[in-house]
């Protein structure tokens, strides 16, 4: 009986032997076939797999600064940095910054605005003034991708320091025209004082003005109509109330000597003043019946539709005198050419310098600039005004000795410089506005 | 108190405008924005006197027979109804000045070439006047006269083609060139500066209240 | 003004020389400008400074800028300015400038959509297609004259809260990011008057530093020309300064066929004017005589 017993507990362990031997082998077969799995086909360049390589992103800007604009209301803060190492140099791939604006140094930020490859500040004009913020400057830079289209990609700068905007109380860049400003004013005020004391003050001739009562005269000699344009422009134009003041004293003339004034106006708020200031003429010159509101009216706004409605007028109603006082453009040659054609009188006066030749070859007395601007003080020959014309006068005498101070400036240092050559005396060049090599 | 308001007015804006060229700080800095829409505001209100006035005397006009503008009244009245009432109602409301509407069309076939044939006329009215004014009447006369040719003539391609035998920066269209840039421009600068000042002192006087003749008197 | 000569018909063949009926003169300048038009002729132009400036300033501008078009015209100054406008948006098409326009004057932007137009029609830049909102936005005109400026130095978004479509600005791609003229790489101005040149100067230039070249009418640029090198990096003025800046930018167009009709008529009133005054110094000698 002994030795079938053996035979069972051998048979068991030569199966557990042999499922041992198996996983064994299976492990090593495992083992030596896991390498071919990811072996690679030597040699054989036509079927090797591609090696896809990003291209690189740019280098950040640097450096972000920020100041206080100066010289205003506090709302602007101007955004300095260095540039992206990668613009215009290295990857050469930086295409523009993007600024952005947050009120705390981890965000969250918000873009500002934009500015382009090599530029190196930017004016942020929207900040509240007091408030504290942080710039970061991105640097953009467009990445091709494989098949598809390029990618923006966006590169960041550390937080600038703390900035903010600080409101200034005194232009500082405008300390020349306040004390060009209180010279005038000084000189004007001045002479209106003397004025005012009674010290006679000499002022030239000017015919335009002396010939508007003759102008006038002309007028009810013949029977015929007085035009007056006060300009083309508005009542916030000082040559229009200029010429409005003129109208008021030929109104006066006018109504005195019974002539038919009539004033086409460019401007509704125009009319309304003229309309005030002929009645007050009319009535100051002892004739209140005889104004007409009507001869005071509107035509257009429109620039060449109020020339054609004037020269229509001009060429049915054929008036003998024609007045312009006031601002005028492209209209002024053709209204005084019409005039002319008609053989009326023509008394211009005008501060756009642009005009100033048509009229002067068209009308028969021109007012050049300033002459239409004194036209106030002399034909009233009040002292006051008379007086503020001397200042102007002084003014002006100051202007010209600083103009021949810089003419024997400029001509002694481009002598000892040798050159007439603008640039190397202070002249233009582009490259001070633009990076041009 | 019929003037003294206005005056005041003048005044305190006048003084207000100066400030706040020179002082950038709340509340002088956007003053000047404020009063502009103002103004701009009554502009856009005072319009209405215009347009209600033009209509006023034209009507009159067309209704009376012995006027000789009879018949330019109604014309001016058709018009303005007529673009009034196309625009308002027949182009599309807020768009209507966009390419394609009735009344685009009115202003691209009508009030472009009027436009543009008055300011046309300048071309034949230059000549006519040049005709007459430059005559060498005097020395002063005659120096005008003579830039006057040198510039026309540089400004055009002919006087280059009249000069080609001259050196670089000898021919005509370098002395227009030179006239322009530099007499011209001496001249244009001393009136500018005249007139500045004039502008200077007729403004003060305003905002003092000196020049009150505006306001309907002495 | 006072008319010396015999008014009755004893006047001698100079007396009438002198006083030339007007509407003969228009005939003559009318046929001086007329016929030229139906020649294909141009003629080559030496280049002013102040435009070879403005040329020279928009060569500067880097590819994909943001340029400000403000064109403050009407359709009377179209034949001076709108070739200017044209030449303008050509360089941009070129340069691939991302475009913003505005007009001062009402019927600047309707100008300037025109103008841009043109310039698409040209044969060189047939494969360039924009898209209105992305590569340009027309904000329209906006009333205020210089006050307008002023606002755009600041907060340009509420200044032109909406563009010439009426498409609200914060939904209008191009928009993004600009709330001001700083915003702006350059400014181009083509002007015709007030509000023009002289306005952008004293509140663009002066208040907010933009960097500008102006195109203007030929009255108007004698005004111009002492800001020229300083705030005006360049200008272009009238119809010869148009023919000049088509040709440096080297885009031809009608400014430069109108340059024969502009020398036929210099001519004409030359001409006439030496008959003036030939006529004057004889009757001057016979009177004298006499």
């Amino acid at each position: 009986m002994h030795g079938h017993l053996l035979t069972a507990k051998n048979k068991l362990n030569v199966f557990a032997s042999g499922l041992l031997r198996l996983g064994c082998l299976a492990g090593v077969l495992l083992l030596c076939l896991t390498p071919l799995a990811f072996a690679q086909t030597p040699t054989d360049a036509s079927s090797a797999q591609p090696t896809i390589a990003q291209p690189p992103s740019p280098n950040p800007p640097t450096a972000v600064t920020g100041r206080d604009f100066p010289n205003d209301n506090g709302g602007s803060i101007i955004v300095s940095w260095t540039p992206s190492t990668d613009d215009g140099a290295g990857l050469k791939n930086v295409e523009s910054y993007h600024i952005l604006r947050g009120t705390a140094p981890a965000g969250p930020y918000d873009t500002v605005g934009s500015a382009a490859a090599g530029q190196t500040s930017f004016t942020d004009a929207n900040v509240h003034a007091g408030t504290n913020y942080y710039y970061v400057v991105a640097a953009v830079a467009m990445i091709p991708q494989p098949g598809g289209a390029p990618k923006a990609v966006f590169v960041q700068s550390d937080p600038s320091p703390a900035v903010h905007g600080v409101a200034q109380w005194f232009h500082t860049r405008r300390l020349n025209a306040l004390i060009a400003v209180i010279v005038l004013c000084s000189a004007i005020l001045y002479f209106i004082n003397a004025a005012k004391s009674g010290k006679a003050l000499f002022i030239r001739k000017i015919a335009g003005l002396e010939a508007v009562d003759d102008a006038v005269g002309r007028a009810t000699e013949m029977g015929r109509k007085i035009f007056y344009i006060p300009g083309t422009q508005d009542m916030d134009e000082v040559q229009t109330l200029a010429g409005i003041t003129i109208l008021g004293r030929v109104a006066k003339v006018a109504a005195e000597y019974e002539a038919q004034l009539e004033v086409p106006v460019s401007r509704s708020l125009v009319m309304v003043t003229c309309r005030e200031v002929v009645k007050e003429a009319y009535l100051n010159a002892g004739h209140p019946d005889a104004y007409n509101e009507n001869s005071i009216y509107y035509l257009t706004d429109d620039q060449f539709g109020y020339a054609a409605g004037i020269d229509g007028l001009v060429m049915r109603d054929k008036p003998s005198t024609m007045f312009y006082m006031g601002a005028f453009y492209a209209e002024a040659l053709l209204l005084a050419e019409t005039g002319n054609s008609i053989g009326a009188i023509q008394i211009a006066g005008t501060a756009m310098p642009a005009q100033l030749p048509f009229f002067v070859t068209a009308c028969d007395y021109t007012l050049i600039g300033e002459e239409l601007f004194a036209a106030s003080a002399y034909l009233s020959r009040e002292p006051k005004l008379l007086g503020s014309l001397k200042g102007q006068d002084v003014g002006k005498g100051i202007i010209l000795a600083i103009i021949a101070l810089g003419i024997i400036l400029t001509s002694v240092g481009a002598l000892s410089m040798r050159t007439s050559d603008p640039d190397k005396l202070g002249g233009y060049n582009i490259g001070q506005y633009f990076d041009v090599e | 108190m019929r003037r003294e308001i206005p005056t005041f007015i003048a005044f305190f804006v006048g003084i207000i405008c100066i400030v706040q060229f020179f002082i950038p700080h709340w509340p002088f800095g956007g003053m000047v924005n404020t009063f502009s829409d103002w103004f701009g505001l009554l502009q856009a209100f005072a319009i209405w006197l215009g347009a209600l006035n033009l209509i006023k005397v034209s009507l009159e006009r067309s209704f009376n027979k012995k006027s000789h503008d009879r018949w330019y009244g109604i014309v001016v009245v058709f018009s303005f109804l007529l673009i009034a009432i196309i625009g308002l109602f027949f182009s599309g409301a807020r768009g209507f000045q966009l390419a394609g509407t009735r009344f685009d069309f009115l202003y691209v076939n009508i009030y472009t070439p009027l436009s543009s044939t008055m300011f046309a006329i300048l071309a034949f009215f230059v000549a006519s006047a040049s005709y007459r004014a430059f005559r060498a009447r005097s020395w002063e006369a005659t120096l005008l006269l003579v830039a006057a040719f040198l510039v026309m003539l540089g400004r055009v391609p002919l006087g280059d083609t009249l000069t080609g035998f001259a050196p670089d920066g000898y021919r005509l269209s370098d002395i227009a060139s030179w006239i322009m840039t530099y007499p011209q421009v001496a001249g244009q600068r001393a009136i500018m500066i005249g007139i500045a000042l004039g502008v200077a002192s007729a403004s003060l006087r305003l905002i003092l209240g000196l020049e009150r003749s505006y306001l309907g008197g002495e | 003004m006072a008319d010396m000569t015999p008014t009755n018909g004893n006047a001698s063949f100079f007396e009438k020389m002198m006083r030339i009926d007007r509407r003969v003169i228009f005939v003559f300048i009318g046929v001086a400008l007329i016929f030229p038009m139906f020649l294909n002729v141009t003629q080559h132009l030496p280049v002013s400074r102040e435009v070879q400036m403005a040329s020279d300033a928009l060569e500067a501008i880097p590819e994909g800028a943001l340029v400000l078009f403000a064109c403050d015209y009407d359709p009377p100054s179209a034949p001076e300015l709108q070739p200017m406008a044209v030449s303008a948006f050509k360089v941009a098409l070129r340069k691939k400038w991302r475009m913003v326009i505005i007009g001062l004057w009402p019927q600047g932007p309707q100008q300037a959509n025109m103008a841009l137009n043109t310039a698409l029609a040209d044969p060189r830049y047939k494969d360039v297609h924009l898209t209105e909102g992305v590569d340009y936005v027309n904000l329209g005109f906006q009333s205020g004259n210089e006050a307008v400026i002023q606002k755009m130095g600041s907060d340009i978004p509420t200044t032109f809260p909406r563009d010439y479509r009426g498409i609200p600005v914060n939904q209008i791609p191009i928009m993004r990011g600009i709330k001001n003229l700083g915003n702006f790489d350059f400014v181009v101005n083509i002007s015709a008057g007030y509000p023009g040149t002289r306005e952008w100067v004293q509140f663009g230039v002066d208040r907010f530093g933009v960097k500008m070249i102006s195109g203007s009418t030929a009255v108007q640029t004698t005004e111009m020309f002492p800001y020229v090198g300083r705030q005006l990096l360049g200008l272009v003025g009238g119809m010869r300064g148009a023919a000049e800046f088509e040709q440096s930018t080297d885009n031809p167009g009608l400014a430069l066929r109108f340059m024969v009709g502009q020398s036929v008529a210099h001519v004409i009133v030359i001409a006439f004017i030496l008959i003036g005054n030939a006529a004057y110094f004889a009757t001057r000698a016979g009177r004298k005589k006499s």
